[in-house]
């Protein structure tokens, strides 16, 4: 079966009922694209089906015939990744692939719901969200992003002692 | 998971009336479009091993458009995403776009299908409701021909429906609604929810009322919008109701809790879409 | 340029966001076999027949085992596999394997049963696998002395820690022995219980791979997957891979201990805590497993961060028939000290005083001494987590105005002490190396990185150390052939206890070194490296028969407001904000610390709001992720973290710690802020159906029933409940 992998025009022998996400990992040896729940919950199988994100455990591979699959090793937007790193979007990192794939399929000019409405699909454990959207909106900002919302307060009675 | 693929088969008509054609020939064929039911179902352990049939490519099945007297054609395989987005669902059947966004996240409704809602038939699909309050018409085809059946009589029990082995869901007619449509769904969280209740109703000029989660299928309240219409005292309505559901205990929430929030809902219902300026309408 | 309390990039981030970061699903070996559990489906009974159909596949059962058939954790009481009783419906029985996964998936197992009444209800049960009793001063005297007492009962469910990656081992036979590759916390662990089912003269070899989460759930649990893989890997003598479908992993795993915790106080009309009487019962389930320590912080944790002269903090952890409970980030803490917040709102409430002057007029500060009699340090901050969470969240201005908006503000102040419990980090006596290499130095530690940012924290602390850039600074794979025994990746313990041998042994190394570079050290000295292992603080005292002394070396204090709404139709929660302070000494990685602080305190709020295990027959009946409901973005509100240090002495820069306290709190926090609406909420998950089941409080503002208690003598003192 012919289909657009990552931007190259691939052709991959599976089963047309074989769940997309095992043709990727086991078939084209993506591995990125991961598997949480196999129940379309979780979203850290997802990935790009002709630039719309989906659950690859939910698709059968007949479905990818003719189209284009993105997976997070063709993802092309390195602002999104770094920010993913420096924000501390990802943690243990399995919710990530997905996760990114999600947040590259946003459509522009998102406001606040509409990022969270986006990523709803996405479960993360590690993180609350809060870095997620802290690195989805420093990867779309113009300009230099805000540092994250980490707040110190220096305690004023116990005395700040360093160790020896 | 490990689906036994040895033991199953894909057939991809290229038209619909090939795929009628193979139904006809063969009406235990499973058939499937966006599978956000039908590979959860494998997943939790259906008997996967079996001849399936892949309505996905049929383009004949897609698309929103009026047809005759105005009616809304919904085609069976618009997906949740194309629904929410569509000016004519926006417009005339806004009670089905909230249900849209409403299900799952974006990835299952870029692939979850209204008519796959249907044929699921399970009682908390969120579509449901809104069909039954709309007083859609199920569109159903076969090589013999099609035949049109009223949503509200489709579904004959809990998963149970009028559907013959060998037809396929097309398409649903929905006549223009008078009156103001109203949605809510109640679920187990925020997103990526499943409904512990779901209630799409239709204000005027005949109050109609469909929930969804609190019986075998999804119901309509015969008795409750005979009252309302008569401007009976919401207590009235809602002692009614309660006589009209039947919900019950499950892993996602309680008989008790459903029956609050029916009733809770209604209220809601009745006090929201009030007509503007005439005082409380009884 | 010191990169402590910088955000430097994260060791193990450009992996992780392009896919390349390999987790156990993603290995391959020639070879591979996949196999599987056959499991009990009774909660209790015997085995009394087991029929194996299944052609081509390597089939294991207990006879197979040749060592020991045991979990070897703190008891040997667990079978690896089940030879006639079980306990719980998740019990392995019967192991297969195959290469290929459609014929194993065809294979059968018919196992009879002898079925017996199973004991589901840990009220009821007689068999506590552990008891423990703290007492200060004299209970008696403290009520004597108390204007009000205030009673009450509170419970928690169970908690499914939920790691997006479930649980899955690899094991490949390998010189004569086992080598285990996995997603998990404890390399060593696994690596104990192995060498129990193996026997003598089997090696045994663990290597954690990039694990997807834990939260305490890769603590015990990969030690019954390694060894069954083991198992099947000696049989087969070939590579093999058991990796949990979401279903098996969420009803067999383990969760967070289901808690029913009953206070009693007394308390004086101006607020000072008097008495403080609490009873705590664990559902340990079938086995002992981890229960005993969790019942152990539990307990310590109970009175939460207050003074009281006169308190009895009295646990039992009791067998049911249910898969075990075990740990699960706070480990005990968070069930307690939701108990201890919530009682602490209605004591305030008895007294018609404000929840935050309560708290301020009880909360620990240095130099007092805690239920088991431990004297704090000058970082004992609850009373500045307090107030800068106060300060933050407006917390005064909203709880006078919120009511008539139909919001409700509530919160919760609590402490964590850092480490392992009691004698537990002697007893460890954790080794950490530091090894040259010729651009720097290499971390050699059996910590792991499970998300939570280990390789990158242990670099900074040893790269300062060094003088270095954190570059020059790596970190070997946990691989048990490799590294030492640090102790396990749990309590908190990773920066402060690991982090501080990893320090001393860069201080080591920096004086070895000299004024040479590490290439001409090593050219004319040779290898080097640099081991330290665990020694307490002077002056640490405890005794695990009284419960006395210094049950943790440091705390680390938090506070926590919730602020909420509620449909009052459906009764559906929705978080508007949480605010979540925690005093974590130093953060060593800023981005780090929030990232932690925020990700607790959203699994806090499930806990708190969402989740619900529902058990039906000894069984997890909701083991779906559609049915067990974790939060998602929409159900998550914004969350700032505020991050507090005030230094301990003993970690390394003053850190203390922070991956299980924040999710102590918010439970409590959003109970009381439901509590300000009107609900009595008492129990967790305070889902909408428990929110219409619950009973309503008089609306704030009517003042009857908040009253002060009039004066009273002692005899004749007031009672709540």
């Amino acid at each position: 079966m012919k289909f657009t992998l990552n931007g190259r025009r691939v052709e991959v022998e599976a089963h047309p009922l074989a769940r997309l996400l095992d043709v990727l990992r086991e078939e084209c040896g993506l591995t990125g694209t991961k598997e949480g729940c196999g129940e379309g919950e979780c979203g850290a199988c997802t990935v790009l089906l002709d630039g719309r994100p989906v659950n690859a455990c939910l698709v059968p591979f007949a479905h990818a015939e003719g189209a284009r699959v993105s997976t997070v090793e063709g993802l092309k937007d390195r602002r999104l990744r770094a920010a993913f790193v420096d924000e501390g979007g990802a943690q243990c990192g399995f919710c990530t692939p997905g996760m990114l794939m999600a947040a590259a399929a946003l459509p522009k000019g998102f406001d606040e719901q509409g990022l969270k409405r986006g990523l709803a699909g996405n479960l993360c454990r590690c993180t609350g969200y809060t870095a997620i959207y802290r690195a989805v909106e420093k990867s779309r900002a113009r300009r230099a992003p805000a540092r994250p919302k980490v707040r110190r307060a220096a305690p004023k009675r116990p005395a700040r002692r360093r160790s020896a | 998971m490990s689906l036994p693929l040895s033991q199953m088969t894909l057939l991809r008509p290229r038209s619909l009336d090939q795929a009628l054609r193979l139904l006809g020939e063969e009406p235990t064929l499973r058939p499937l479009a966006g599978c956000t039911d039908v590979y959860v179902a494998l997943q939790f352990g259906q008997p996967a091993a079996g001849r399936y049939l892949d309505l996905w490519g049929l383009d004949e099945l897609r698309g929103v458009r009026r047809g005759r007297d105005g009616r809304l054609v919904l085609g069976a395989l618009c997906t949740w995403t194309e629904l929410q987005r569509s000016a004519l669902v926006r417009r005339h059947l806004p009670m089905l776009a909230a249900a849209a966004r409403e299900v799952g996240g974006p990835q299952v409704q870029n692939r979850g299908t209204l008519g796959g809602n249907v044929a699921n038939g399970s009682p908390a699909g969120d579509g449901l409701p809104v069909l039954a309050a709309a007083e859609a018409t199920v569109v159903l085809g076969s090589a013999r021909g099609q035949r049109w059946l009223a949503f509200t009589e489709f579904y004959t029990g809990y998963r149970a429906t009028q559907r013959r082995p060998d037809e396929l869901i097309l398409a649903f007619e929905v006549e223009p609604l008078e009156g103001r449509q109203w949605f809510r769904k109640v679920g187990t969280r925020a997103a990526q929810a499943i409904s512990k209740v779901v209630m799409a109703a239709v204000r005027a000029p005949r109050p109609r009322l469909a929930l969804g989660s609190v019986g075998p299928t999804v119901l309509r309240l015969p008795k409750t919008e005979a009252a309302l219409a008569a401007s009976a005292p919401m207590e009235e309505c809602q002692r009614l109701l309660q006589e009209e559901i039947a919900p019950i205990d499950d892993v996602r929430s309680t008989a008790a809790y459903r029956r609050h929030v029916c009733s809770a809902l209604l209220d809601r219902f009745w006090s929201e879409t009030a007509p503007p300026r005439r005082g409380k309408q009884r | 340029m010191p990169s402590v309390g910088k955000s430097v990039a994260r060791k193990d981030g450009w992996a992780k966001v392009t896919g390349a970061a390999r987790y156990v699903d993603d290995l391959r070996f020639p070879g591979l076999l996949h196999a599987r559990t056959v499991r009990a489906t009774i909660p209790c009974g015997e085995v009394a027949g087991v029929r194996v159909d299944a052609p081509g596949c390597v089939v294991v059962d207990h006879r197979d085992i040749p060592g020991r058939n045991v979990i070897a954790m703190i008891e040997a009481d667990q079978p690896c596999l089940v030879e006639r009783e079980v306990r719980h419906v998740a019990e392995p029985i019967v192991l297969l394997a195959h290469a290929d996964r459609e014929t194993l998936a065809r294979a059968r197992v018919e196992v009879e049963y002898r079925k017996r009444e199973p004991l589901l209800d840990p009220r009821l049960s007689r068999q506590a696998f552990k008891e423990i009793t703290i007492e200060k001063g004299r209970l008696a005297e403290g009520f004597a002395r108390a204007d009000l007492v205030v009673e009450g009962e509170y419970s928690t469910g169970a908690q499914e820690q939920l790691y997006l990656e479930t649980n899955g081992v690899i094991a490949v036979p390998e010189d004569g022995g086992v080598t285990v590759y996995g997603s998990l916390q404890c390399p060593f662990y696994v690596k104990k219980s192995l060498e129990a089912v193996l026997g003598p003269g089997r090696r045994a070899r663990v290597v954690q791979l990039e694990t997807g989460g834990g939260f305490g759930g890769k603590e015990d649990y990969p030690s019954i997957l390694a060894c069954h893989a083991a198992l099947l890997a000696l049989k087969s003598g070939r590579p093999v891979k058991l990796v949990l479908d979401r279903a098996e992993d969420m009803l067999a795993t383990t969760k967070r201990h289901p808690s029913i915790v009953r206070h009693r106080t007394g308390v004086t009309r101006d607020g000072r805590l008097t008495a403080v009487e609490v009873e705590v019962l664990m559902d340990a389930g079938a086995y002992v497993t981890l229960s005993p320590v969790v019942l152990s912080r539990g307990t310590i944790h109970a009175t939460g961060p207050y003074r009281c002269d006169h308190v009895r903090v009295h646990g039992r952890a009791v067998m049911t028939n249910t898969p075990p409970n075990g740990a699960f980030r706070g480990f005990g803490a968070p069930q307690t000290q939701f108990a201890a917040e919530v009682h602490m709102d209605r004591i305030a409430e008895a007294l018609g005083l404000d929840p935050v002057r309560l708290r301020e007029i009880n909360a620990l500060r240095p130099g007092d001494r805690t239920a088991t009699g431990q004297v704090l340090g000058r970082d004992a901050s609850a009373l500045l987590a307090l107030r800068e969470a106060v300060r933050r969240s407006d917390f005064h201005r909203k709880r006078k105005a919120y009511p008539s908006q139909g919001k409700g503000i509530g919160l919760a102040l609590f402490f964590h002490g850092s480490g392992f419990t009691g004698g537990g980090e002697t007893y460890l006596a954790s080794r950490a190396s530091l090894e040259l290499t010729e651009k720097g130095a290499r971390i050699l530690v059996g910590s792991t990185e499970i998300g939570q940012g280990t390789r990158t924290m242990h670099a900074q602390i040893v790269a300062d150390a060094l003088g270095w850039p954190v570059e020059r600074v790596t970190s070997a794979t946990p691989d048990t052939a490799l590294v030492p025994d640090s102790g396990p990746t749990v309590a908190s313990r990773t920066c402060m206890v690991v982090g501080k041998l990893l320090e001393r042994a860069a201080l080591e190394m920096k004086a070895r070194l000299g004024r040479l570079s590490p290439r001409a050290y090593l050219r004319r000295h040779g290898p080097l490296v640099v081991t330290k292992q665990y020694e307490p603080p002077a002056g640490l005292e405890w005794s695990d028969q009284t419960y006395r002394g210094d049950a943790y070396g440091a705390y680390g204090w938090g506070c926590d407001v919730v602020e909420l709404e509620v449909d009052p139709a459906t009764l559906e929660t929705r978080l508007l904000k949480t605010t979540a302070v925690c005093d974590v000494g130093k953060a060593i990685h800023p981005v780090m610390v929030a990232g932690q602080i925020e990700g607790g305190t959203a699994q806090a709020l499930g806990f708190g709001l969402l989740e619900e295990v529902v058990m039906r027959d000894g069984r997890m009946a909701n083991a779906q992720l559609t049915n067990y409901m974790i939060p998602t973005s929409l159900d998550t509100p914004p969350l700032e973290a505020v991050i507090l240090e005030s230094p301990y002495p003993h970690g390394p820069s003053g850190a203390k710690g922070v991956g299980e306290m924040p999710m102590d709190g918010p439970a409590a926090a959003a109970a009381n802020a439901l509590r300000h609406l009107g609900f009595d909420v008492r129990s967790v998950p305070a889902t909408p159906e428990r929110l219409l089941a619950c009973p309503r409080l008089p609306a704030p503002g009517a003042k009857s029933k908040a009253r002060p208690p009039r004066a009273t003598s002692a005899r004749g003192r007031r009672r709540v409940s």
